[in-house]
């Protein structure tokens, strides 16, 4: 098992090293840099920048080495903790990026709990209860689940809740605990506010999670010990419990690897919609104007992010399938 | 959703010809008893039929402004007038507006007493079809001025109904151009790696590792944001796809990798091989037409993906641009609170999206139980 996650996670070293190479590559590609967008704002506000001013700023940045310099010198402080500078907010990139990547890292658990948690039961009992009501009814919801973009739930529900309720849905604190130190009633105002993007987010993975876990357990259901268990007289419920329930999760958890890149993903635009204090925002913000060492921080944590939640899922995995370990 | 509910058997008894039936006429015929993928198919064509022919059904032109109409909300056609009478013709009914025009909390009210008919083949605003010729007939209309919103217009008086059609031909379209580049892509690499295993499978295997490793969305749009901004709107449209094409072919050439290394073993490819066939023709002539209907099925499976794709990119405003009209570029409007309270129409570009991505899934999976020769 040791070995397993040993070789796991030394695999995981030459996948990011590629990965942070493809994200520098990335950042790179639109033409000109910081400075020149910059300028481009000053000078439509009529500011005038002399020649030596932005050959100064630009030596300060190193925008004129080499390309592979840049790269080492941004991943070589990036391994030390040093994520760069964010010419556009004029701050170090640290101060700007570890608050919000936690709000994604909460976002990103809780909504994968919610899909885990409504997907699990639901998918069992539509296997087990094939055809029956709930059965049409949770199928019918997952395919439309699955067919709605997250941002537009997001709408949605704030239009609703606008309708419905009055109030503006969005932000994950009210506005008299944004700034506030941390404290019982800012963690239970955060939490009042939190299940609205984790349902919207969900929903999607929620739904493939559910059909999944429906079409495995019915494959499992339709193998021949089942009716041999059946026809010895082992009681319904604990012979799915005991066998179908436990090999039909398997994919279930595989499958978590690949929910959570995806959940990355829809958190990034949902949190736009729903103005959300976590790293969609600023992505954004940071892509258009070209702010490379804040956009490829990002870049390069939510992959990191996606990853090891991938590695985690993987020994999850083995831990439960012990045929995947000794491979 | 009825997947299992009618399972798609081709009878025993269908006639003597069954036996001689091609692949592809025994997947037609399980298909079409998966009726619920029927009528996805159907609500396909249908709005492919509105994309391609959108000039003609759009009753006023994607970019023509209504300025005493500014977001209006949807107005009803009617067969029933207001004293309970029917009419063969439907008609309209005129909007009176209350309140101060120049405020944006303006409220509009039907009249009642100006009746607008709808005529069938008219004239309207003139077009360009297909960018061929000049002509102004549409499939229907009002009179000039009349509020033929259907949907509602936006914040320049633009009619919605017009701009989700020909939001529709952009699209609907990204989603299969994309595909046909993620198909070629896919097969080309799944099947090197698949057919010739060794390094190049490692390399291909590992590329395609690390590129699902990218959260997609943020990758989307850290490429859509290096697209220049001084691009014409087709370059972007091609830009866009080939953006998203650059995630999307990983799924596919993993099921082609897959097919590839389980059948290059089979008796019949050992046969063919020991027979002195090329490698080539054995790859186009012996391995893919026994698993193309797969390919294909994951394919449409992954449209979706791009149309949901373009759609927030648009919507984020990095993808499509104003004077193009695709749905993303519609819900842009609807990106603010205060435009989703006070017109929520603006959201149905969204419910387009939701129909076009179901009935994609919808067909994929009844696709995909056609082709599977092993299913009942």
């Amino acid at each position: 098992m040791l070995n397993y996650i040993l070789r796991r996670v030394l695999l995981m070293i030459p996948t990011l090293a590629v990965i942070s190479v493809l994200v520098f590559t990335i950042i790179q590609l639109p033409p000109g840099d910081i400075i020149t967008s910059r300028l481009l704002l000053l000078q439509q506000q009529g500011v005038d920048v002399s020649q030596e001013a932005i050959e100064a700023m630009r030596a300060r940045y190193n925008l004129d080495d080499p390309l592979y310099l840049q790269y080492l010198r941004w991943i070589g402080g990036f391994l030390q903790g040093d994520l760069g500078y964010s010419v556009q907010f004029g701050q170090s990139v640290n101060h700007l990026i570890w608050e919000r990547l936690g709000y994604t890292l909460l976002l990103t658990t809780t909504a994968t709990l919610f899909a885990w948690l409504v997907a699990f039961p639901v998918g069992v009992f539509s296997a087990l209860r094939q055809y029956s009501l709930l059965d049409y009814v949770a199928t019918v919801l997952a395919f439309l689940g699955l067919a709605t973009p997250s941002f537009l739930l997001a709408l949605v529900l704030m239009y609703l809740g606008y309708a419905w309720f009055g109030i503006p849905i969005g932000g994950l604190f009210s506005p008299e605990f944004a700034a506030a130190p941390w404290n019982g009633s800012k963690l239970i105002d955060l939490l009042k506010h939190l299940w609205i993007p984790a349902v919207v987010l969900g929903t999607a993975g929620m739904a493939g999670l559910m059909r999944v876990m429906r079409a495995n357990l019915l494959d499992e259901l339709g193998k021949p010990y089942v009716q041999t268990a059946l026809a010895k007289g082992l009681h319904p419920t604990r012979l799915v419990i005991k066998y179908p329930m436990r090999i039909a999760i398997n994919p279930f958890i595989s499958t978590v690897g690949w929910l959570l890149p995806h959940l990355i993903s829809g958190a990034a635009i949902t949190s736009i919609v729903l103005s959300l204090p976590t790293t969609g925002p600023l992505l954004l913000e940071s892509l258009r104007n070209q702010d490379m060492y804040l956009a490829g921080s990002f870049l390069l944590m939510l992959s990191t992010l996606t990853v090891v939640g991938t590695l985690l899922s993987d020994i999850l995995l083995a831990v439960v399938d012990p045929r995947i370990r000794y491979e | 959703m009825m997947t299992q509910a009618t399972p798609p058997r081709v009878e025993p008894d269908a006639g003597p010809d069954l036996a001689f039936a091609s692949q592809w006429r025994l997947m037609w015929l399980r298909f079409r008893r998966h009726r619920l993928a029927m009528v996805a198919g159907v609500v396909l064509l249908v709005l492919y039929f509105g994309a391609v022919f959108c000039e003609i059904i759009a009753p006023l032109g994607a970019g023509q402004r209504h300025r005493s109409y500014v977001l209006c909300p949807p107005q009803e056609v009617r067969l029933v007038d207001a004293a309970g009478d029917f009419h063969f013709r439907p008609f309209l009914y005129g909007v009176k507006q209350r309140g101060n025009p120049s405020d944006w909390l303006r409220e509009y009210v039907v009249d009642t007493s100006v009746v607008y008919p709808i005529h069938f083949f008219t004239r309207g605003p003139e077009y360009e079809m297909w960018g061929l010729f000049a002509t102004n007939w549409h499939l229907f209309g009002a009179d000039e001025g009349a509020p033929l919103f259907l949907f509602g217009t936006d914040e320049l008086g633009r009619d919605l109904f017009t701009r989700i059609l020909y939001g529709s031909r952009i699209s609907l379209t990204i989603g299969l151009v994309g595909v046909a580049l993620t198909f070629f892509i896919g097969i080309l690499l799944g099947g090197v790696a698949g057919y010739f295993g060794g390094w190049i499978d490692i390399i291909v295997q590992r590329g395609i590792e690390i590129i699902m490793a990218i959260p997609q969305l943020p990758l989307w749009m850290a490429l859509s944001a290096a697209l220049p901004a001084h691009w014409p709107p087709l370059h972007v449209y091609f830009g866009i796809t080939i953006i998203l094409s650059f995630m999307g072919w990983t799924g596919l050439a993993r099921v082609v990798r897959g097919k590839f290394l389980t059948m290059r073993d089979e008796d019949f490819v050992v046969a063919a091989r020991l027979a002195g066939t090329h490698e080539l023709k054995i790859i186009f002539t012996h391995l893919l037409p026994s698993f193309l209907s797969h390919v294909i099925t994951s394919a449409t499976l992954a449209v979706p993906g791009m149309i949901l794709g373009e759609t927030a990119l648009s919507f984020l405003g990095i993808g499509l641009q104003d004077p193009v009209v695709s749905w993303g570029v519609l819900l842009q409007k609807a990106q603010n609170f205060q435009a989703v309270v006070m017109a929520p129409w603006l959201l149905l570009p969204g419910l387009f999206v939701v129909f076009a991505v179901l009935a994609f899934n919808i067909v994929g999976d009844g696709m995909r139980d056609a082709a599977d020769p092993y299913a009942n």
